[in-house]
């Protein structure tokens, strides 16, 4: 019963901080509420046994990407709103496109409840981070190489990119 | 009780009013933010799939996932303040040449 209600109150949250993010006349507001999505995301992944990943979210999404967007909304200071030009007849044909994506994933989310695959038992425990360094240092060590490569050269594009002068 | 597939609902809804966030504003800050939100959505996927299989290997993935969110939130913050400084807009519909 407790984890029916968790889940429930927990999917409101989120989806209603999304649904925020999304409609807020102003860009703060939107970083705001976008924070508090992923500070609800991170006690679902606690739910979910991935206390690592929980804390990750905290620190990199919470403190860091959120931190990140809040000086661009402040450095970009606007003197007219942004959505000033917006042509809602532009959105007609993506509109129809995303919609039927949403039936059909809607389709596969019921067909897979309905098939209701039984998981093995369970063998995901306390020792979370120290299952996710061994896959991660182990079998899966060249994509963490990657993924360091990749970081690095995102941290040099952004500096060269945000430089004064090119 | 909770199923798989009520997480896979919850994560279906939060990428799709990502997606509505994408199609509908013109500010590109929101954008970039309604795709963070469809990250995360993913991310939910991943995990609820690790939590049924007892398989560890999707969080491992989800981490994946977040460092490339990381480096596409740099980048892309990194050339709107490019854009900003050359044309004192954020509106997207205003962003259709290559230079200028």
């Amino acid at each position: 019963m407790a984890e029916v209600i968790t889940f429930y109150v927990l999917a409101a949250l989120i989806l209603g901080f999304a649904a925020l993010v999304v409609t807020a006349r102003s860009a703060v507001h939107s970083v705001l509420f976008l924070v508090a999505d992923f500070l609800c995301v991170a006690v679902l992944y606690v739910v979910l046994q991935a206390q690592f990943l929980a804390v990750i979210q905290v620190l990199v999404y919470a403190g860091g990407i959120v931190v990140l967007y809040l000086f661009v909304v402040m450095l970009v200071n606007l003197k007219r709103p942004a959505e000033a030009y917006s042509d809602p007849n532009r959105l007609g044909r993506l509109g129809l496109a995303m919609s039927l994506a949403v039936v059909a994933e809607l389709g596969a989310i019921a067909a897979y409840g309905w098939v209701k695959p039984d998981g093995p038992a369970s063998t995901l425990d306390a020792a979370n981070v120290e299952q996710i360094g061994m896959a991660l240092y182990t079998d899966y060590l060249i994509p963490f190489e990657v993924a360091s490569i990749l970081l690095l050269v995102a941290m040099i594009g952004a500096i060269v990119l945000a430089k004064r002068e090119m | 009780m909770i199923t798989q597939t009520h997480y896979l609902a919850l994560s279906a809804a939060l990428f799709f009013l990502g997606v509505i966030g994408v199609l509908t504003r013109r500010n590109i800050i929101i954008i970039l933010m309604s795709m963070e939100l469809m990250l995360n959505a993913v991310n939910i996927n991943l995990i609820a799939f690790s939590h049924q299989w007892q398989n560890i290997v999707g969080q491992v993935f989800a981490v994946f996932v977040i460092c490339v969110a990381a480096a596409e939130a740099a980048v892309g913050l990194g050339i709107i303040l490019a854009f900003y400084r050359n044309k004192e807009t954020v509106n997207i519909d205003e962003m259709s040449l290559m230079r200028w």
